[in-house]
C-alpha cells in the first residue's frame, strides 16, 4: 500500500532572512508572528525596515459558503449524539445533502471569486468519499445490492451521461447527432432501458438493418437486474444472469452484429470483455467507473470481501503501468479494502480542514465501526478528531459557538478544552461577554464565570463607569473589589454629594452582603432614600443601625454625624438611643 | 501556511519580542531602539499602532501582558539590567479619536546587576506577581500586594541558580494537586557539566522556593523554555530550546509518608527530541491547546511539531525567510494576502494539516507527489462551462491525463 507524501510543506515568509539570519515568532488566535530576528546579538544593530508578517494555516473557514456547510453540519452532529436508533444511513444522507447543497452554492458562485474553485473540488472529493463510505460501511450493503449500490454511486458522481443523452433525443435528428453512438456510456453505467431508447430512434431509420437493432434491444431488454426486495433469492439470479450472458456471447460468436461495429462494441461490453471495456476509457473516465462497469458485466453478485481484488486490477489496468495513483485514488482503494483505518488517515493527510473525517469517523463511531474493525484507538480516535475540529472552529469570531456542542460530545477532554479556549474569546461588547457568561455558567464553569466577570469589571472601573462594575463585580462574587468599587461610589458622593447608579443601589438585594462596604453602601443609598421620602423615623432607625453596625468607613463619621442632626429635629425620632450612639463615635 | 499579513512595525533596530494579549487583540513589541510598542487590532481586523515609547536605556529583550483581570499591565526587561512594569491609563477623549493611549512606568525593579533576560508573570491564581531572571543567576519573584496600586512591588523571593540564567517558565496550572512550579533554563557556557534546566517548587510550609530537579540530561546552553498548558494530565510537559529541541515528561512521584516536607520527586522521562534544525534552538513555545509546539533555529526555520493521538511527533510545517529584502516599509506595509496562487496554497496547505497525525509506518516513496486532491477532469467539467480560464492546473491535467505526469516534484 502506498503512501501520501508526508515531508512537511515550507512556507517562505517575504522580506525575512535578509538582513538578519533568525526568524522569530509568537501564537496568535488562530495564527502565528514571525519576525526577523537575531538571538544572538546583544547589542543594537541597525536593521532593515523590520516588519511583522501575520501566517495563518489554510484554513476554509473564511468562505462563508463554507460556514453554512459547518453550520448546518453541527445541527446533524448534534443530532446524532442524542438519537439511540439505527438511522445511521439517513444521517449520512443529510450530511452528504449538505455538502452537495454547498457545492451547488459554490458552483453558482464560482464565476465571481477565483478561488471558489478549489473549495468545490476538494467537496466533490469529500462527497464521493463518503458516499462510498456510506455504501460499503454504513449501510453495509451485502451481494447483490452492493453492486446496485455502487451503480448508483458512479451515476451520482459521473451524471453528464444524462445531459449527453437528452441532447441527443432532444435533437431534430437524433441518429445523425454526432455524439449519438456515446449511448455506449448509457450501457456502461447499466442504464438499459434508456440505451433501449436511444437506440430506437437508429432502428426506426434503417429498415435493413432494424432487425440487427431489435435483437440488440432484445439483449438489453432481458438484462437481469437483482431486486433486493423481490422474491427472488441470489442464486435463481445468478442463475438468470448466466443465461443472459451465454446469450450475448453466441451473438458474438455468430457474428451477429458485425455488420455495426457500434452494436458489436456494445455487445461485448455486455459480454465485459476488458479489453473494450478498456478501450471505453474516455467514456468511463476513473478506474472507479471502470471497476463497477467491470463487475456489472462479469460479477454482478459480487461479495463484499471480494472487492478489494477487482478493485486493485481494475486501478492497475484503467491507469496503466506508467501512472501513478493520486491521493484520492489511494483513498477509494483503501475504502474497497475495508481499511477504514487507511481511509481516515489518508483523509487526514490529503485535506486542509478536519470537518470532514471528525464528523466521518464521528458518525463511523456510532455506528460502532470502528471497534470492529479492531482499531484499538476506537473513540479516542473520533474524540482527538472531533477536538481538532472544534478547536479550528474555536478561532473564528462567530463560528466559535457551535464549537461549544462539539466539545460537550468529547467525554475525556471537552471540558478542559473548553474551559482553556472560552476564556480567550474576546469580550467585545457586553452582549457577547453575556453570551461567553450563559455558556460557562451552564456548565457551571465557576473559575471562568469568575475571570469574565472581573475582566469585565475592571475594564469597567477603567473607564469610570461604575455602575457596571459594580454589577460584573456582584457577578464574579468578588468581595474584595466590591469593596474597592463601594469606596469609589462613597468617595463621588462625598465628592458630588450625591449618589450615581441610583436603579443598581436601590436593587442590589442580597448581594449587598458581598462585602462590609458594599452592604454600608446599599443601606446608606436607602437612608437617603427614605429620607427623601420623609420617612424619617425609619431612616432615623436605619441611620443608627448604620452607625452601631460600625461597617461605616472612616472617612464618612463625620457625614454620618452631620446627617443625623437634621433627624434629631424632627419630633417623630427617638432621641434616647441615638445619644448613646453619639457619644460612642469618637473612639 | 500563508501569509496573510505584513505589518511595518517602525522600529529603528531589531525587534527581539513580540506578545499577543490574553484575547488576541493587542499585540506589544520591543526592540533593540529600546522602545515597546503597542499595536491594537480594529473592528476592520487591522492594526495599528496606538502607543509607541521609550522604555528602557538598552535593547528591550522581552514584553509580555499580564492576565487582563488585572488591566491593561505590561513588563519589559531590559540589557541595561532593569526591569519595568508600565500601566495604561485612559487618556484624554482627543487622544482616543487620534486612536492613541499612554502607558505610564508604574515601576522599575533594579536589583539585578546583569542584563534581564527574561520577565514573566506568574499564572493569576498566584496573584499579581512577576518574575525576572537575570545573567546573574539569580529569579527574583516580585509581588504587588494590592492589585490597584501597581506601583507598590516587593522582591518576595529571590533564588540563586549559581548558572547564568536565560529564561524561565510557570507551569500554568493552576490544579490544588501540586504546588507552584518554575522551571529555570541557563546559557551558561562556562559550567560544561552541570544540568541547564533546574525546577523550583514552593513549598507551603517554608514558604520558600527549593530545587525539585534539576534535568542533568541538559548540559548543552539552553535559550528558551516552556511549559505546556495542562489539560487535565496529571504529569507536567516541558519543552526546552538547546542544541536541539527537546520535550520532557515530568511523572510527580507519589509521597511515601503523609507529612514529608521536601520538594516533589519527579520521574523524568523524554517524550521527544527532534534535531532537524541541525543547529542551536533559540525559542519554543505551546499553542494555547498545547497540541503545537513551534521552534525557532539557527537554520533560520520555524518548524511546527505536533503529535498524534499515540504520541508519535511529527515536523508538520516550516516557516522560514525568503532572504530577499524589503524595499522600505511601505512595501512591506502594502502587501496583504501575499500572492500564492491559490492551487499552491490548497497543495502547501494539504500539507499542513493532518500529516503528522498517524505513525508513519512506512517511509515516503522517492517522487511520490505532494498531496493533489482532485477528482479527474471530467468530474470537474460536468460542473463548469469550457472557458476553465480560472482553474488553469486543471486544464493543465486534463491533457496529461493518459500520462498522468506529476505536476510538482519533491
Amino acid at each position: 500500500m502506498e503512501e501520501v507524501d508526508v515531508e512537511p510543506s515550507t512556507t517562505l515568509i517575504p522580506g525575512a532572512g535578509f538582513y538578519q539570519k533568525h526568524l522569530g515568532f509568537e501564537w496568535g488566535p488562530g495564527d502565528l508572528i514571525v519576525y526577523e530576528t537575531n538571538y544572538k546579538l546583544q547589542g543594537p544593530r541597525s536593521a532593515g525596515s523590520p516588519s511583522v508578517h501575520i501566517v495563518r494555516r489554510d484554513e476554509d473557514i473564511c468562505s462563508p459558503i463554507l460556514r453554512k456547510l459547518f453550520s448546518e453540519s453541527h445541527l446533524i452532529f448534534v443530532g446524532l449524539q442524542k438519537i439511540k436508533e439505527d438511522v445511521f444511513v439517513s444521517i449520512s444522507k443529510n450530511y452528504r445533502s449538505v455538502i452537495r447543497a454547498c457545492m451547488e452554492e459554490l458552483q453558482q458562485n464560482a464565476g465571481k471569486r477565483s478561488h471558489d474553485t478549489h473549495p468545490v473540488s476538494i467537496l466533490l472529493a469529500i462527497e464521493l468519499i463518503w458516499n462510498l463510505c456510506e455504501v460499503l460501511f454504513i449501510d453495509a450493503a451485502p451481494a447483490g445490492s452492493l453492486l446496485l449500490q455502487l451503480l448508483d454511486w458512479v451515476r451520482l458522481h459521473k451524471s453528464d451521461v444524462d445531459a449527453k443523452a437528452r441532447e441527443v433525443l432532444q435533437s431534430d435528428s437524433p441518429a445523425q447527432h454526432q455524439s449519438y453512438w456515446d449511448v455506449i456510456s448509457l450501457v456502461l453505467q447499466g442504464r438499459t432501458d434508456e440505451a433501449r431508447q436511444v437506440l430506437s430512434k437508429q432502428a426506426s431509420l434503417r429498415a435493413e438493418s432494424s432487425s440487427v437493432f431489435k435483437r440488440m434491444d432484445g439483449l438489453l431488454q432481458t438484462m437481469p437486474i437483482f431486486n433486493p426486495t423481490g422474491t427472488q433469492t441470489l442464486t435463481e439470479f445468478e442463475v438468470k444472469w448466466r443465461h443472459w450472458h451465454e446469450e450475448c456471447d453466441r451473438c458474438l460468436q455468430d457474428n451477429t452484429f458485425a455488420s455495426n461495429r457500434h452494436l458489436e462494441t456494445i455487445c461485448k461490453i455486455l459480454v465485459g470483455d476488458e479489453d473494450t471495456l478498456l478501450e471505453q476509457k474516455e467514456l468511463l473516465s476513473t478506474w472507479y467507473h471502470f471497476l463497477v462497469t467491470r463487475l456489472l458485466f462479469t460479477h454482478p453478485t459480487i461479495k463484499p470481501p471480494d472487492l478489494h481484488y477487482y478493485a486493485q486490477s481494475s486501478m492497475n489496468m484503467f491507469l496503466g503501468p506508467r501512472a501513478s495513483p493520486e491521493p484520492l485514488d489511494i483513498i477509494l482503494l483503501s475504502a474497497f479494502e475495508f481499511d477504514l483505518h487507511q481511509v481516515i488517515k489518508d483523509c487526514s493527510i490529503a485535506l486542509n480542514n478536519w470537518w470532514f473525517v471528525a464528523h466521518l469517523t464521528d458518525l463511523l463511531d456510532h455506528c460502532k465501526l470502528l471497534q470492529s474493525h479492531n482499531l484499538h484507538f476506537g473513540s479516542n480516535l473520533r474524540e482527538f478528531l472531533v477536538l481538532e475540529y472544534a478547536s479550528g472552529l474555536f478561532t473564528h469570531h462567530s463560528l466559535w459557538q457551535l464549537a461549544v456542542d462539539y466539545f460537550d460530545h468529547c467525554p475525556e477532554f471537552g471540558r478542559v478544552y473548553l474551559e482553556l479556549q472560552i476564556e480567550r474569546v474576546p469580550l467585545d461588547t457586553e452582549r457577547k461577554a453575556i453570551k461567553v457568561l450563559r455558556i460557562c455558567e451552564d456548565r457551571q464553569m465557576s473559575e471562568q464565570v469568575r475571570s469574565i466577570c472581573k475582566i469585565m469589571a475592571k475594564r469597567a472601573l477603567r473607564n469610570n463607569r461604575l455602575g457596571s462594575a459594580l454589577s460584573w463585580t456582584i457577578r464574579a462574587k468578588d468581595a474584595a473589589f466590591a469593596t474597592l468599587i463601594s469606596e469609589r461610589f462613597l468617595q463621588d458622593y462625598s465628592n458630588k454629594g450625591s449618589f450615581t447608579d441610583l436603579d443598581l443601589l436601590d436593587n442590589l438585594g442580597p448581594a449587598m452582603l458581598l462585602s462590609d462596604s458594599l452592604t454600608f453602601l446599599g443601606k446608606y443609598r436607602e437612608f437617603h432614600r427614605l429620607y427623601g421620602e420623609k420617612r424619617f423615623s425609619e431612616a432615623a432607625r436605619l441611620l443608627l443601625s448604620l452607625m452601631t453596625a460600625k461597617i461605616a468607613p472612616r472617612s464618612l463619621w463625620m457625614t454620618l454625624l452631620t446627617d443625623a442632626l437634621p433627624l434629631l429635629e424632627q419630633k417623630e425620632v427617638k432621641t434616647d438611643n441615638s445619644c448613646f450612639t453619639v457619644t460612642q463615635l469618637p473612639q | 501556511m500563508f501569509v496573510a499579513k505584513s505589518i511595518a512595525a517602525d522600529h529603528k533596530d531589531l525587534i527581539h519580542d513580540v506578545s499577543y494579549d490574553f484575547h488576541g487583540r493587542r499585540m506589544a513589541t520591543c526592540s533593540s531602539d529600546q522602545s515597546v510598542k503597542v499595536w491594537d487590532k480594529g473592528d476592520d481586523g487591522e492594526w495599528h499602532c496606538t502607543a509607541s515609547w521609550k522604555t528602557h536605556s538598552g535593547s528591550v529583550w522581552r514584553v509580555t501582558w499580564a492576565h487582563p483581570e488585572f488591566g491593561q499591565v505590561l513588563a519589559s526587561c531590559s540589557f541595561d539590567r532593569t526591569a519595568a512594569v508600565w500601566e495604561e491609563i485612559v487618556g484624554e477623549s482627543n487622544d482616543k479619536q487620534r486612536g492613541q493611549s499612554h502607558w505610564i512606568k508604574r515601576t522599575t525593579l533594579v536589583d539585578s546587576r546583569t542584563s534581564v533576560t527574561d520577565v514573566k508573570f506568574a499564572p493569576k491564581h498566584m496573584g499579581l506577581m512577576l518574575t525576572t531572571c537575570s545573567a546573574d543567576g539569580v529569579v527574583r519573584i516580585y509581588e504587588a500586594p494590592d492589585v490597584m496600586n501597581l506601583s507598590q512591588w516587593s522582591l518576595q523571593h529571590e533564588i540563586s541558580c549559581k548558572l547564568s540564567c536565560s529564561c524561565i517558565s510557570w507551569n500554568p496550572s493552576s490544579s490544588r494537586a501540586h504546588p507552584p512550579m518554575i522551571a529555570v533554563g541557563s546559557d551558561d557556557s562556562n559550567i560544561t557539566y552541570s544540568g541547564k534546566v533546574q525546577i523550583y517548587e514552593y513549598n507551603e510550609n517554608t514558604r520558600k522556593y527549593a530545587k525539585a530537579e534539576t534535568l542533568m540530561t541538559v548540559t548543552d546552553p539552553v535559550h528558551d523554555i516552556t511549559f505546556a498548558p495542562n489539560l487535565g494530565r496529571s504529569f507536567h510537559v516541558l519543552a526546552i530550546a538547546t542544541k536541539d529541541v527537546r520535550i520532557f515528561k515530568l511523572i510527580p512521584m507519589r509521597r511515601e509518608s503523609a507529612n514529608s516536607s521536601g520538594p516533589t520527586k519527579f520521574e523524568v522521562q523524554v517524550m521527544a527530541q527532534f534535531d532537524s534544525h541541525n543547529s542551536q534552538v533559540w525559542r519554543v513555545s505551546w499553542n494555547i491547546t498545547s497540541t503545537l509546539l513551534a521552534s525557532s533555529g539557527d537554520d533560520g526555520c520555524v518548524r511546527l511539531w505536533k503529535a498524534n493521538y499515540m504520541d508519535n511527533w511529527k515536523c508538520t510545517g516550516i516557516l522560514r525567510g525568503d532572504g530577499s529584502p524589503v524595499n522600505g516599509s511601505g512595501h512591506a506595509a502594502a502587501l496583504s494576502a501575499v500572492g500564492v496562487p491559490v492551487a499552491a496554497q490548497m497543495v502547501v496547505g494539504a500539507a499542513s494539516a493532518g500529516r503528522y497525525f498517524f505513525p508513519h509506518l512506512d517511509s515516503p516513496r522517492a517522487g511520490s507527489r505532494l498531496a493533489h486532491l482532485l477528482p479527474p477532469p471530467s468530474l470537474i467539467e460536468q460542473i463548469y462551462e469550457p472557458d476553465l480560464s480560472h482553474a488553469p492546473q486543471i486544464r493543465q491535467r486534463h491533457t496529461a491525463n493518459s500520462t498522468n505526469q506529476p505536476t510538482e516534484h519533491d
